[in-house]
């Protein structure tokens, strides 16, 4: 089953184009979208909550437009990045409100399932406004899950939560997606979503740069050309060294040492030290010069 | 998918014009802002200058003068306070998205900010006017009652025009939208140009306050029949238009 549909969806703003031609389906268990911020992850999100028109494409949920579409709300659930929530309701009136507006038969029950779900019992007869920004995390995604909803969009969910609270609502969206739920979720974090998500979409400069399994993607990453500042007892021996190996695609010497780019990340780190010691140069420095999430988008958008 | 999953939901019907939550919702977020308190100073100012003239001033045409004019301004002063925030104020912090991600129609959230919006117009403009205009001219006076009856229709028609320029403007401009239109339209244009009138929430309130009071100090440019059918006009098609905007509510996100 096919629950979000993204087809040939481009969205602009003016003359900077935000997401360009992205197609994609989305179906049951957890998926991540990764990508830098500022890639457009949240531009996503909104269109496929009905919150943003696409400027081009179609952008289906269950099979009918998100956009102009409220009633899409009775399956689907959004928790917005953006934390604003009514900070003068405590938290079980904020979540009994939505329960409301839901129309569900009895909110207060739900209310109190979701947030005894959330861990939130403890704070929950406390103001909003009394809330750390973990915790007013936490009362959005209970009031989001207080209707048991078929699909759940989270925007950077894990922002502001401490790491106890991290793992809590990793192992709730996990057992959610587990259930057969439709959980979507966004983060400029490889971890975050290395640890959750077992499909990823990476958005890199607004266009979906990868696609599919994480462990797949994570190996494209992997494999990807490096480059490493190499420090030793002789630079000049060493480069020459190493400029033999097949590992390694290119050496500069330069004043702050070797600069040496290898097409294979782990066979160039494990011959690196056999070659010096081989060699009788000593290794000061390797320094992966090009480790930046950023950098890592570059590559798989390009390839 | 189906909504099998989610559990049995309540008969009622979603397409209500008013909604409980939404309206106790926004008058807690209206009343519990601290500029709530500044609601009730322009009246009470309105209330002080009415005691002290009519303790002071013998002419009597002052009644009418002041509580038209002043009266009306603060009225349409408080419809912007009031009717600019009850939409605007969570458009602005970005909490309208929590009610908007619930399949509640955006029709009824309109009508149930505007309900409230109205509602506290006359709690705050309209009954003091009333009461301004009872100490004037005494309780059961044309003119405090013409006045009162004139402000709650006015009441009606800002908070409509304001709803309105909150649904379709940034809460700034919609602010800029609602001074330019009550100080150089009603406040400067309508005194210059007769036909202004004909665009001027307060000139229909002031025609429904004559058509009662028969006071030429009232200075209505408008029948009470004109007014009244221009005032629902203006106030249907502000609320459509109020509603459309909502229906179609855009949050921007980043920008690569």
């Amino acid at each position: 089953m096919t629950a979000i549909e993204l087809t040939g969806v481009s969205r602009w703003y003016g003359d900077v184009v935000a997401v360009n031609d992205i197609t994609m389906s989305i179906g049951p268990g957890v998926t991540g979208l990764l990508g830098p911020n500022g890639a457009g992850k949240t531009t996503i999100m909104h269109m496929i909550a009905g919150f943003l028109a696409p400027s081009r494409g179609e952008v289906t949920v269950a099979g009918h437009s998100s956009w102009r579409n409220p009633e899409m709300f009775r399956q689907v659930a959004l928790v917005p990045e953006r934390d604003s929530v009514y900070a003068f309701l405590t938290g079980t009136e904020f979540v009994i409100a939505t329960a409301k507006l839901h129309r569900l038969p009895d909110p207060e029950a739900a209310a109190r399932r979701a947030i005894e779900l959330l861990e939130m019992t403890e704070a929950q007869d406390r103001k909003i406004s009394t809330y750390s920004k973990g915790m007013r995390q936490r009362i959005k995604v209970a009031a989001a899950l207080v209707h048991d909803p078929e699909v759940v969009l989270l925007d950077e969910p894990f922002n502001g939560m401490d790491p106890r609270q991290r793992l809590h609502m990793m192992d709730l969206l996990h057992a959610q997606g587990e259930q057969g739920r439709v959980i979507v979720f966004s983060s400029h974090i490889l971890e975050e979503v290395q640890r959750l998500s077992g499909i990823i979409q990476v958005i890199v400069g607004g266009r979906l740069a990868a696609s599919g399994d994480f462990r797949a993607i994570r190996r494209l990453m992997t494999n990807r050309p490096h480059v490493f500042l190499v420090r030793s007892s002789d630079d000049r021996a060493l480069g020459s060294a190493l400029i033999g190996r097949p590992a390694v695609s290119a050496v500069e010497l330069t004043t702050h040492g070797l600069q040496v780019r290898a097409s294979d990340y782990g066979t160039f780190t494990r011959e690196v030290a056999g070659l010096s010691r081989d060699k009788g140069i000593r290794l000061t420095q390797v320094l992966p010069a090009d480790e930046s999430l950023e950098s890592v988008f570059t590559y798989l958008l390009a390839s | 998918m189906t909504a099998g999953r989610s559990p049995e939901r309540t008969g009622q019907s979603m397409s209500g014009l008013l909604n409980g939550v939404v309206i106790r919702v926004t008058l807690r977020a209206t009343m519990n802002r601290k500029r709530a308190l500044l609601f009730a100073v322009p009246p009470l100012i309105l209330i002080g200058i009415s005691a002290l003239l009519h303790a002071t001033a013998n002419s009597p045409v002052w009644p009418p003068e002041v509580l038209g004019q002043v009266g009306y301004l603060i009225l349409a002063l408080t419809a912007l306070l009031i009717g600019g925030s009850v939409l605007g104020a969570e458009i602005d912090d970005g909490s309208i998205v929590h009610l908007l991600a619930t399949p509640v129609s955006r029709r009824s959230v309109i009508f149930s900010k505007y309900l409230v919006a109205v509602v506290l117009t006359i709690v705050f403009a309209a009954i003091p006017e009333y009461l301004a205009g009872a100490i004037a001219t005494g309780a059961s006076s044309k003119l405090a009652i013409g006045l009162f009856v004139g402000a709650i229709v006015g009441a009606f028609i800002y908070n409509a025009l304001f709803v309105m320029a909150t649904s379709i403007f940034s809460p700034g401009r919609a602010l800029a939208f609602g001074l330019l239109y009550i100080l150089a339209w009603e406040g400067l244009l309508s005194s210059l140009v007769p036909g202004v009138a004909l665009l001027s929430a307060e000139h229909y309130g002031l025609a429904v306050a004559n058509s009662i009071a028969h006071n030429s100090a009232l200075h209505a440019h408008l029948t009470v029949g004109t007014g009244v059918g221009m005032g629902i006009v203006v106030t249907a098609i502000a609320l459509v238009l109020s509603v459309n905007r909502l229906s179609a509510f855009s949050i921007k996100g980043d920008v690569a």
